[in-house]
């Protein structure tokens, strides 16, 4: 028992000090790699295992590598057909077939291009690069992807992200900005003189720019480099260097982009009057107001449930469902317009029949970031009383979507060979990749509500409800009580009530606003 | 050729009786009084020489409101036999639409059903009349009860239907009252079903 936990630990440990210690020296070839593109300089191949150089010759303009050194590296078995001068590569049941003088591959019976003829020199053949990305991947049977820029080659299920940076001066402001692909999480921390972005990852392909020449930029940030770890990037922080704020911004492509906006100082005692005639004055500086708050709140969606020939929920009295929803949306914009200065729009602003699609829609094509359905109850019950708050139940929408909630990106064959990471998406499936988010917020809500009104026994719940499906930001349906209870039926339309639940739907979206900022930092 | 057509034969008879065992046999035999006779007569002879239907029952789960209106309960209700799954289907919706005080149905009472089918796969398509959304008290939950009633009531039942899609009026719906996601046929769930039964 002990004996077999000992050897575990050791395991552990071994296989640790081993992907740190690969890790470590990639980072050191890649980045030596970003720095000094020679021609001839060798790929490195990763894995999570193992890192490797693999040798690149050039002949007349096209870089090769050796098919000795791709069958060590790919355990390929190499046949040389000296009758047909051609060779036949097999890996998995699964056969290449080159020929000799001609630029093309038969890959598993399926005929693919290459950038030239393979080459026999020096007692061995050479085959361009592209042969890594055009035969070999799409019949290894596991994940294969040839870098060039950043000369890789990665090798299974290998996180290791591209990240391409710039800075730009804004006159207070130096904005820097990273675009990672494939999106990795990653948090930003500042610690003593550096700024640590951190990525949850096991190495980093980085492309980072250098911070403009003083005086404009330098005395923010002084250089951008990899940090001590192989995973983390360090700001060195200059000395006007006064606060930083930092936003994620989902990019096209299932590229994330990181906005980190360095502060300066603005008072700068060290510098009175030298410094001040080159700097733009402080009014000059628009861009702070376009940036996204913390925690990235810009726009909110307030859609009213129901409405035109869809009554929804009706009270004994004749309270009609959608006439709440509305009045209710109409304040809670008002105040949250009032109070956050966000952008609220809502997806009707009158009695009209809105099909359900168009409800997230609207806040689909407005970017918002969040959305909230406002509803009211009804139950064959009428002593059931009580507010609730849904999120949208993933289990009823299959496979697919569980996939697209854990961060599932697809490698697809594409023509021409070799394959192309990209993130599938069903848009009747969005609200799947937010759905972590969406418990969040519905979590902050039920309990900012729960300070106000009562709630049912029921606060919090999941179901696959249509509206919020769609929805491709946090979203969340609140049931604001029962229509079918008399009591609340009464309680409804009063505006101490509606002001209750809109003063309690604020304080949920500050808290979760800034639960959302704390997360990113 | 004879031989060939007897082996034929030989194959469309251990379908039909296979067939016949999971379909027909199956729910009976986990009905109330599982009477080997009757489960033996039922695999022997034909549909049509069964005594009438009305004076034959087999005990199924159905789903109520519960008194305090927050989750649905199942209970064992005794609804007329039917010869294929369809028509099994088809009384035990029925059977979910009856008022049977003091239970409470979560379906509109008004709502008829116009037709159920059954796929290969498995997939029921219950067809009911407009009732079913227009005579809705639009609340949420109910409507999470209304066709999760459905769904579990064919799927607890029946072994050979596994997901439920519900239309109305013949067309497929995007939600009964504007909440639940009809779009898709639905799983089992027993989400929103109190514990001790089932």
């Amino acid at each position: 028992m002990t004996k077999f936990m000992r050897s575990l630990l050791t395991l552990h440990a071994r296989v640790l000090s081993a992907a740190v210690a690969a890790a470590a020296i990639v980072l050191t070839i890649a980045t030596f790699a970003a720095q000094a593109p020679a021609p001839a300089a060798p790929y490195t191949v990763f894995s999570r295992s193992a890192r490797q150089p693999l040798a690149v010759r050039t002949v007349s303009g096209q870089e090769m590598f050796a098919l000795d050194d791709l069958a060590r590296l790919f355990t390929l078995t190499v046949r040389e057909d000296a009758l047909a001068g051609g060779l036949t590569i097999s890996v998995n049941n699964q056969t290449i077939v080159l020929t000799a003088q001609q630029p093309l591959a038969s890959v598993a019976g399926r005929m693919i291009s290459l950038p030239a003829a393979p080459v026999y020199e020096s007692h061995t053949w050479l085959v361009p690069v592209d042969f890594v990305s055009r035969a070999l991947a799409p019949i290894l049977g596991s994940p294969l992807e040839l870098r060039k820029p950043s000369r890789l080659i990665l090798v299974g299920d290998v996180r290791m992200p591209r990240i391409a940076g710039r800075v730009e001066v804004l006159g207070n402001l130096t904005r820097v900005t990273l675009d990672v692909a494939p999106a990795t999480p990653h948090a930003v921390t500042q610690e003593g003189a550096r700024l640590l972005v951190r990525f949850e990852a096991d190495a980093l392909d980085a492309q980072l720019p250098t911070p403009p020449a003083p005086p404009t930029g330098a005395d923010v940030v002084q250089a951008i480099r990899p940090g001590d770890q192989p995973t983390t990037i360090v700001f060195d922080l200059g000395p006007r260097f006064g606060s930083f704020r930092t936003a994620d911004q989902p990019a096209p492509g299932g590229v994330t982009r990181i906005v980190i906006d360095l502060v300066a100082q603005t008072d700068t005692a060290a510098t009175p009057g030298t410094a001040a005639p080159a700097l733009p004055p402080a009014t000059e500086t628009p861009p702070l107001l376009e940036l996204p708050p913390p925690g990235g709140l810009r726009t909110i969606v307030i859609d009213p449930g129901h409405g035109g020939d869809e009554n929804g929920a009706r009270g004994e009295k004749g309270t009609l469902e959608k006439n709440v929803t509305l009045s209710v949306a109409r304040r809670l914009k008002g105040t949250l317009e009032g109070r956050l200065g966000v952008r609220v729009l809502l997806t009707r602003d009158g009695d009209q029949t809105l099909p359900l699609d168009q409800r997230a829609a609207v806040a689909n094509n407005n970017k918002a970031d969040l959305f909230i359905s406002l509803h009211a109850n009804a139950s064959v019950r009428s002593g059931l009383s009580g507010a609730e708050v849904f999120y949208l139940n993933l289990a009823e929408y299959g496979d697919e979507a569980q996939r697209v909630a854990h961060g599932g990106a697809e490698s697809l064959p594409v023509l021409g060979g070799g394959s192309r990471e990209i993130e599938v998406i069903l848009w009747e499936m969005a609200q799947a990749r937010y759905i972590d988010q969406s418990a969040a917020f519905a979590r902050t809500v039920e309990a900012a509500l729960r300070e106000r009104i009562p709630m049912s026994r029921r606060a919090i719940q999941q179901a696959p409800f249509r509206v919020l499906g769609g929805a491709n930001m946090p979203a969340i349906l609140v049931e604001m009580g029962f229509l079918t209870n008399p009591q609340q039926e009464q309680q409804l339309v009063t505006d101490e009530y509606q002001s209750g639940i809109v003063q309690a739907l604020v304080d949920g979206i500050v808290r979760f606003r800034g639960a959302s900022a704390a997360g990113t930092r | 050729m004879n031989a060939r057509a007897a082996a034929i034969a030989g194959i469309l008879l251990v379908a039909l009786t296979g067939g016949l065992v999971l379909f027909v046999g199956l729910p009976r035999w986990y009905g109330p009084k599982p009477e080997a006779s009757a489960a033996a007569s039922a695999l022997a002879t034909p549909a049509a020489q069964q005594p009438p239907a009305a004076a034959r029952k087999i005990t199924a789960t159905l789903f109520y409101v519960s008194d305090d209106g927050m989750q649905l309960i199942g209970t064992q209700r005794e609804v007329p036999f039917a010869a294929t799954v369809p028509e099994q289907a088809r009384a035990i919706v029925a059977a979910q639409i009856e008022s049977s005080a003091p239970l409470v149905s979560a379906i509109p009472a008004e709502t008829k059903i116009r037709d159920v089918f059954v796929t290969e796969r498995g997939d029921a398509f219950v067809d009911l009349s407009a009732e079913v959304s227009t005579k809705h008290t639009g609340g949420s939950l109910d409507e999470i009860f209304t066709v999760y009633t459905i769904v579990n009531a064919l799927t607890v039942n029946l072994p050979a239907i596994t997901r439920v899609q519900i239309l109305i009026d013949g067309k497929e719906a995007d939600t009964l009252a504007g909440h639940v996601d009809l779009r898709h046929p639905l799983a089992k769930s027993l989400e929103w079903v109190a514990h001790d039964t089932q």
